[in-house]
């Protein structure tokens, strides 16, 4: 096992990878940027370094920064936690080879996946259903005879990406022309490579995907899915699992393709298969469809794992150390039971009225909701910056509950008692696609938000407005401390100018 | 952990007596130390000023963080050392009762020495007072540097030299110059230190005259300031001499010839207050060395809690004279967090208190004497060290030890083992060992309390601490039984009462002078004389000053059975 584990990330996430090596008794080493100098993940490792100025390309994203602070201060592995440089094959390697372990798959599993139409083809071999489609397309001609080979409305994405960049939906000919354009400039501005592929447009498509769990010795399981359809600008917002879409057999089937798309790669550790599903072919025997599609491979730890854990019983994070040490992983696919229900809302600093336009400030009054089957990982107190340099990601609030519709009850009165002033939150938002009809019937589709929803904020009520200005009152500014990582009370910065 | 409770009585007679007596004491104190702080005096401190020099005091005022602790050593070195010639003064071998009264022609020994925080890092200052013979080096002149170096050394704190110095003072060479710890121990430490990553950085503030120029010379990164800062091996009129040229200091050795064509120092500052922000601002990117003692602590800090009891009841707790004993239960109750105390083999070997607390929020283990030291006070000690090495726990000593327990018993119990056993573990402990004289060190119990030879970090004493080979009525007693004795074999009648009070009373003024604090850190015996009162805050700044370096790979040596 690993004595000291560096955690190459911040926030919530670098909370529960420490909280995580604690538990296995490994010594945590936090890295924090300018911005990050009073955050409570610099505060909680046991120590922590300064790694750069606030912008991620300064800091988080400085790979041989990184390296550097893990050699020197004795770690022996790196967690990359999600975002940032945990999908970045160099980075894998480079850690491998300053002799340090990549808490993670193998730099080559990374970079097969990594290239989306690449990891398309190698899928297609492995005998996993794709989304009809061509990659490889040069000219504009070329796409053209691929959208209507496939049938319009056709997608256009960058062959390097993720996270929505690079995307754009074609419902007709005419529009072709600009969709390549601006997806080609956007695909080559956020990643680099401005390759595009063109694939089927699925309506109302779902967006399910496969937890893949797996040791170095070959052995490899999934760990069931995760309904993440609810989504704002590509982005997740709300996830749970089971999905109330799959039936046993689909799950089993689906299951299984991710299994096999994993062990095409030989993957380890822990990593995700995000399939697209249509729900109006959830009869595929009929259509000779399988009705899910392979979308592409997260190589990493995903945000919403702690459903997966709740429905499971595993600590993931705990798993990924374990395996990255070279423990077995000791559970047979048949072992492995999903029990409960299990729905992660995550809180954002950003106005859902406005565009979802991430909201920054002082936290002037912040309350965790708390009970039983409540979980929130989270990574900030009253009186911390909400800053614009990272994700505005106040907090993961997950419930658990022994059925859906008391999993939604549990989050909807989670939600009420999440207390957040000083910044704009999506809590209200959330509390009502809970509450929508469509949400639970389970018919929210990865467009959902943005073609159905239409939401408007309701008026505040008079009682959070005073609730908001007491607390912009009684909050004490916290007084900035001198920041000397190991030793946080030393009497020499006492301001009492004390002489002997 | 268990709370420590006070049974004192604050109103009874006895301690306002002793309440009276030692505040007297912590008084005498303030005074020497605020006469030392004049420097040279008024005249030599106005001729600095007219010079455009600040005084030294000022200099490191302004260098360390506004309001930020200084943790200044052996303040009061040299005291009654020097007369005014420099030479050794004939008052250092009087016998007269009285303790020295605190003149001294060499305040300070001409230099001042400490650890303050810079730019937010700890870092040891060394710097001249030229208004003490012009800054050169008196033998503790000297002494005291290399202290100060061992120091920067010993806990990885990068070293700021702010030179204003003649260099060796010339009448008393034989002195300063050829020895080990002489005058060229300065720079070899420089040199040593500069190789093991422990920033060395000058600002040449005044002059800086022949051997004094290695101090720039030898350092990472040297500032030198214009008009008044001068470095050369040798000075106008030595020049003039040996080649008749004439030439101006400035010309010689100044800012503006060593900046931009010898080389010799880096950075030109117009005045004292810019060569100060220079220097700040080196220490500002200074990196931080990461091998760190308080990266890899065993323990965690824990946050600071003050204690239970006001540190100034200890005045009123110590008895007036070493005659009575007191529960040194009630001294560890007024240092520690929270006067919480986890006391180790209490019911064993009660003559000697082992336990953990925290001071600062840094953990410590503290071994405080609560009488005579006998072969189970000895073994409980060793085995109590052993654990703090273990755990790598700071040691604190709280010494007020008359010495090991004599007579056919003790002896044939082994006492002089068992004693080996607890000086063996103290000498070869890995962890850091801070110690404080807060009564009596005398005879082997200095040993195994970890005095100076002991190599403990830092060592001070308590102004009604008293040290020497044995007391002073012990001394006088042994002697006059030899003497009776002697009287016996020549069939002579014994002494009177009369006639041995007068043969003991010499005896027991040398103890008492000599055995006096400020005859102890005049000689730099220790690290200087604190007033009880300031120990809580001492110590804390000294266990994060010790935590800087990392506890050493060593074992135990052989222990004798």
């Amino acid at each position: 096992m690993f004595k000291k584990i560096l955690i190459a990330n911040r926030g919530e996430i670098a909370i529960r990878i420490m909280r995580a090596c604690k538990e296995l008794g490994a010594k945590t080493v936090a890295v924090y940027s300018d911005a990050d100098k009073n955050s409570m993940h610099a505060q909680l490792a046991d120590e922590a370094i300064h790694i750069g100025d606030s912008s991620p390309k300064q800091s988080y994203l400085n790979a041989d920064v990184l390296i550097q602070a893990a050699l020197a201060s004795q770690a022996d592995a790196i967690h990359p936690g999600y975002g940032f440089l945990s999908e970045n094959a160099s980075f894998a390697g480079t850690v491998d080879s300053a002799h340090l372990t990549f808490i993670g798959p193998s730099a080559d599993s990374i970079r097969a996946m990594g290239d989306k139409a690449e990891s398309k083809i190698r899928m297609k071999k492995a005998g996993v259903p794709t989304v009809p489609g061509f990659e490889g397309l040069e000219s504009e001609s070329d796409f053209k005879k691929a959208a209507e080979e496939i049938g319009y409305p056709v997608l256009v994405k960058a062959a390097a990406g993720g996270g929505g960049k690079g995307m754009r939906v074609v419902n007709q000919p005419e529009e072709l022309h600009e969709a390549i354009e601006s997806a080609r400039g956007e695909a080559s501005n956020a990643f680099g490579d401005d390759r595009l592929l063109v694939e089927k447009y699925i309506p109302n498509a779902h967006h399910i995907e496969f937890q893949v769990f797996g040791d170095q010795h070959g052995h490899l399981v999934h760990l069931f899915e995760r309904e993440c359809s609810t989504q704002r600008r590509y982005q997740k917002i709300i996830e749970e699992t089971p999905s109330p879409l799959l039936t046993p057999e689909l799950r089993k089937q689906m299951g299984e393709a991710a299994v096999n798309a994993a062990r095409a790669v030989n993957y380890y550790n822990a990593g995700t298969i995000e399939f697209i599903f249509d729900p109006s072919l959830s009869t595929p025997a009929l259509s000779g469809d399988e009705g899910f599609y392979f979308l592409e491979m997260n190589t990493r730890l995903q945000v919403e794992h702690p459903i997966t854990e709740l429905t499971t019983g595993l600590d993931l994070v705990q798993w990924q150390i374990r395996v990255a040490a070279g423990e077995r992983f000791p559970y047979s696919q048949e072992q492995l039971t999903q029990r409960g229900h299990a729905i992660e809302c995550r809180v954002y600093a950003e106005d859902p009225a406005n565009g979802f336009f991430p909201s920054t400030g002082k936290l002037l009054q912040y309350i965790e909701p708390r009970g039983p089957g409540i979980r929130v990982d989270s990574g900030f107190r009253a009186g911390d910056e909400v800053s614009h340099f990272y994700d505005p990601l106040l907090a993961k609030l997950i419930v658990f509950g022994e059925s859906r519709e008391t999993a939604i009850q549990k989050m909807q009165a989670a939600l009420r008692e999440f207390v957040a002033h000083g910044v704009t939150t999506n809590i209200d938002f959330m509390q009502d696609v809970l509450s929508h009809e469509d949400f639970t019937s389970g018919k929210v589709s990865t467009k959902w938000v943005e073609n159905k929803f239409n939401w408007k904020p309701s008026t505040p009520t008079f009682e959070s407005l005073i609730a908001a200005s007491l607390a912009d009152l009684t909050i004490v500014n916290r007084p900035s401390s001198i920041v000397n990582e190991h030793d946080p009370f030393s009497p020499w910065k006492n301001p009492n100018g004390f002489r002997n | 952990m268990e709370t420590l409770s006070s049974s004192i009585n604050a109103s009874s007679s006895d301690f306002k007596q002793n309440s009276e007596h030692h505040r007297a004491l912590a008084n005498e104190l303030k005074q020497r130390l605020a006469k030392v702080r004049e420097g040279g005096g008024e005249k030599y401190r106005k001729r600095q000023e007219e010079q455009g020099k600040l005084f030294v005091r000022e200099r490191i005022e302004r260098l360390l963080d506004p309001n930020s602790p200084f943790l200044e050593f052996s303040a009061l070195a040299a005291t009654d050392l020097y007369d005014n010639e420099g030479k050794a003064s004939a008052s250092s071998g009087r016998t007269s009762a009285s303790a020295s009264d605190g003149e001294s022609v060499a305040p300070g020994a001409g230099i001042v020495t400490g650890i303050g925080r810079v730019s937010n890092r700890e870092v040891l200052i060394v710097a001249n007072d030229a208004t003490v013979k012009g800054g050169s080096y008196l033998p503790m002149t000297v002494k005291k540097h290399l202290r100060a170096q061992q120091i920067a050394e010993e806990n990885h704190l990068p070293c700021l030299y702010l030179v204003d110095s003649g260099g060796a003072f010339l009448p008393l060479q034989d002195e300063v110059f050829p020895d080990v710890n002489h005058f060229g121990r300065i720079f070899y430490n420089q040199a040593r230190m500069s190789a093991k990553r422990i920033p060395q950085i000058a600002a040449v503030m005044g002059s800086c005259t022949a051997g004094g120029a290695y101090v720039p010379a030898m350092s990472d990164e040297a500032i030198i300031v214009k008009g008044t800062g001068t470095i050369f091996l040798g000075g106008p009129p030595l020049v003039k001499a040996a080649t008749g040229e004439d030439v101006s200091a400035e010309d010689l050795g100044g800012a503006d010839v060593h900046t931009r064509l010898s080389g010799v120092a880096d950075h030109f500052a117009d005045d004292d207050d810019h060569a100060i922000e220079l220097l700040r601002g080196i220490v500002e990117t200074l990196p931080k060395k990461v091998e760190s003692g308080k990266s890899s602590l065993y323990f965690p800090l824990s946050t600071p809690e003050e204690p239970l009891y006001p540190a100034e009841e200890i005045y009123g707790i110590l008895p007036a004279t070493f005659r009575e004993t007191y529960d040194v239960h009630e001294i560890i109750a007024r240092l520690v967090d929270g006067s919480k105390f986890r006391e180790f083999k209490a019911r064993y070997g009660t003559t000697l208190i082992c336990g953990f607390a925290r001071i600062h929020g840094y953990p410590v283990g503290i071994i405080a004497n609560n009488g005579v030291l006998f072969s189970e006070s000895a073994l409980k000690a060793t085995h109590f060290i052993e654990l703090c090495d273990q755990r790598e726990v700071p040691l604190v000593f709280l010494q007020n030890i008359t010495g090991f327990m004599v007579g056919r018993e003790a002896e044939v119990g082994g006492i002089a083992k068992d004693g080996a056993k607890m000086v063996h573990a103290v000498a070869t402990t890995r962890v850091p060992k801070l110690t404080v004289v807060i009564g009596g060190s005398f005879g082997a119990g200095n040993y195994a309390m970890s005095g100076r030879a002991y190599g403990s970090r830092f060592l001070w004493m308590w102004p009604n601490a008293r040290i020497s080979v044995m007391g002073g009525e012990q001394a006088a007693n042994v002697l006059l039984t030899i003497k009776q004795d002697q009287l016996a074999r020549e069939g002579k009648p014994a002494m009177t009462v009369d006639e041995a009070n007068e043969f003991k009373r010499p005896i027991l003024e040398k103890y008492e002078y000599e055995g006096n604090p400020y005859y102890s850190t005049a000689r730099l015996w220790d690290d200087g004389v604190i007033d009880p009162v300031d120990t809580r805050q001492v110590l804390g700044l000294a266990l994060s000053v010790v935590l800087n370096s990392p506890v050493e790979e060593q074992g135990f040596g052989v222990f004798r059975m």
